[in-house]
């Protein structure tokens, strides 16, 4: 069986690079020395919380447009805002449905229990994209549109159709994992937090490895100190074979089939 | 009387026998199975990091079976300035246990630890986690060095310290400002580092125990601002200091401004940022910057993954992973 290290989460940031394309070849070239086969890249060369369209379509852009220099190692997720309901639906046509993106990122506009999702989280069910959505749980308090764990479990019971990847998995990942452990159609990802340890064999043991996925977050962490919570946790190496890459390969096999990926 | 050999010529044939003995003998468990020894050969360094891990990965991650996931390691020995023994206050972890941490860490070709005790960030009797802290490294044998923990906030601290020198005959101490409470420039922690750089004390400064994001509601920890190092290290003569956990409040051009300030290092434990070790040494020489895991709290194997990244090799290497530690020590 061939296996290769897949990473749900990376950004073009944290490096140097005037181009998209050449931000992520730096990273990619960081990826090769952790053996890190492909990576999943979202938002563009700079952020904003809440974007207008305009912004979240040039930012797409700017992920087409890196994702293309390097089609055999990185794949793009659609970045939307859910306040801007008729142009994210249109971006999934854009980005999507005529483009080469295999997968949906949604940030912090809006929180993500909020019925101004539904549209989107159905278009994605129709599709079967995954939709990779932050969570965060902060002691100093979350941005007014920053989804808890606890949001994502509303929405995915109201959608119990749809593929939910929760990004950080709340961060204080022993109240995220409680909040995700109902709900199959949660996966909890890994990344954007220290790499403390017990988090992945809380995770494996309460919600099976099958519901668990790496990510990195790399530029802003490390691709190093994120791996390690996969290489070095106490779990089988089954499971850390489908964490590291099965996983997602899994979740992503339709939108890879449909668009010729081997 | 735990008594610490420090002297050049003994640390490091103790330190290289040890190397040799865990070259040859290596203790199998889960993770360790499976994993290939790539030797450094006469011992020297250079390509030695990247060439021992990053063929593994990429040989064994990617294309062997599942039951031969590698784990990568270095090929040189390590001494880990940045462990702790006991739990964690808010979860239990597997390694709380002395004889599992220190299984763990030699498995992955740590030689020495310089360890602290978690009881010490909540616990008010410091005298006796400190004992606690010095009877178990005590037992194994001069792998753990102790680093007890003083508080300058609370009463008496002096006898503490007394203890660490007279007693534990100790290397060092180990501050936590965040969890006790005070501020970089308070008088009573100036004090303390007068007395400990008089002692010949090595100082570690932690400056963070979590990230303030996800630490407990029921608690509050402040962060720690370092700035005022930068002022008062240069006052204080003969400080040998080790800043951990530093990086998440400490920029690195405050860290740089501070390393220059003194005798200061800095471990890697809490350095992130893709190639984050690398941008470290853009602002740090490599003759300050040191090995630190803050294990079992992290995963060990994130500083050494660091390390990989960053395509670390040569002196460097060898000075991050264990050369300037033992420098540091030498120069009790």
């Amino acid at each position: 069986m061939d296996f290769e290290i897949w990473d749900a989460h990376v950004h073009l940031s944290g490096v140097p690079g005037a181009t998209p394309e050449e931000r992520l070849g730096r990273l990619l070239e960081f990826a090769d020395r952790l053996g890190i086969r492909r990576v999943c890249v979202f938002m563009g060369l700079r952020w904003s919380y809440d974007p207008s369209p305009e912004e979240f379509r040039r930012q797409n852009d700017e992920v087409l447009r890196a994702i293309a220099a390097f089609p055999h190692r990185a794949f793009g997720f659609v970045y939307l805002n859910p306040k801007h309901t008729t142009a994210s639906l249109e971006e999934i046509e854009r980005c999507v449905v005529e483009g080469p993106m295999v997968g949906i990122k949604l940030w912090v506009a809006e929180r993500c229990h909020s019925p101004l999702l539904d549209p989107i989280v159905a278009r994605a069910v129709e599709l079967q994209l995954p939709i990779l959505q932050h969570t965060y749980l902060k002691a100093t308090g979350n941005l007014p549109g920053e989804s808890t764990p606890q949001d994502l479990a509303e929405l995915a019971r109201r959608h119990p159709r749809a593929c939910f990847i929760a990004a950080h998995s709340g961060a204080q990942w022993e109240v995220g994992i409680r909040a995700f452990k109902p709900h199959r159609n949660i996966h909890a990802e890994l990344c954007g937090f220290d790499p403390t340890n017990g988090v992945t064999e809380m995770a494996v043991r309460e919600l099976g490895a099958e519901r668990v996925i790496f990510g990195s977050d790399a530029g802003g962490r490390s691709f190093a100190s994120q791996l390690a919570k996969v290489l070095d946790a106490d779990i089988s190496p089954h499971a850390k074979e489908l964490i590291l890459g099965g996983n997602l390969k899994r979740i992503l096999a339709p939108s890879l089939a449909r668009k010729g990926f081997g | 009387m735990a008594n610490h050999s420090c002297s050049k010529e003994s640390l490091t044939s103790v330190l290289q026998r040890k190397a040799d003995r865990q070259a040859a003998n290596v203790p199998k468990g889960p993770l360790v199975a499976r994993r290939e020894f790539v030797s450094s050969g006469s011992g020297t360094v250079g390509f030695t990091l990247a060439a021992a891990i990053s063929p593994g990965l990429s040989a064994g991650i990617l294309s062997q079976p599942q039951s031969e996931i590698p784990v990568p390691e270095l090929s040189l020995p390590i001494v880990d300035t940045n462990v702790y023994l006991s739990s964690w206050p808010f979860r239990l972890l597997p390694e709380a246990e002395p004889a599992r941490l220190v299984e763990k860490l030699r498995a992955y070709r740590v030689v020495q630890a310089w360890a602290g005790n978690f009881d010490a960030l909540l616990h008010r009797d410091l005298a006796a986690v400190n004992t606690r802290l010095v009877r178990s490294c005590r037992a194994t044998g001069g792998f753990l060095l102790p680093f007890p923990a003083i508080n300058p906030k609370l009463p008496n601290w002096q006898e503490d310290l007394r203890q660490v020198v007279e007693e534990f005959a100790a290397p060092g101490i180990r501050l936590h400002p965040d969890y006790h409470g005070y501020s970089l420039d308070d008088a009573d922690f100036i004090e303390l580092l007068g007395q400990a750089a008089e002692h010949r004390l090595i100082v570690q400064l932690a400056l963070m125990a979590e990230d303030e994001r996800t630490v407990h509601p029921a608690v509050k920890v402040p962060s720690v601002d370092p700035k005022p190092l930068v002022d008062i290290i240069p006052g204080i003569r003969g400080l040998r200091c080790v800043l951990l956990n530093a990086q998440r409040v400490t920029p690195l051009p405050l860290l740089a401004k501070i390393v220059a300030s003194g005798t200061v290092y800095v471990d890697i434990s809490w350095q992130e940022g893709v190639g984050g070790v690398a941008n470290l040494l853009s602002y740090v020489p490599a003759e300050r910057v040191i090995f630190g895991s803050y294990f079992p709290r992290f995963y060990f194997l994130s500083a050494v993954l660091k390390l990989l990244e960053s395509a670390i090799s040569g002196e460097a290497l060898a000075n991050i992973i264990h050369k300037n530690a033992l420098s540091l020590l030498e120069q009790r």
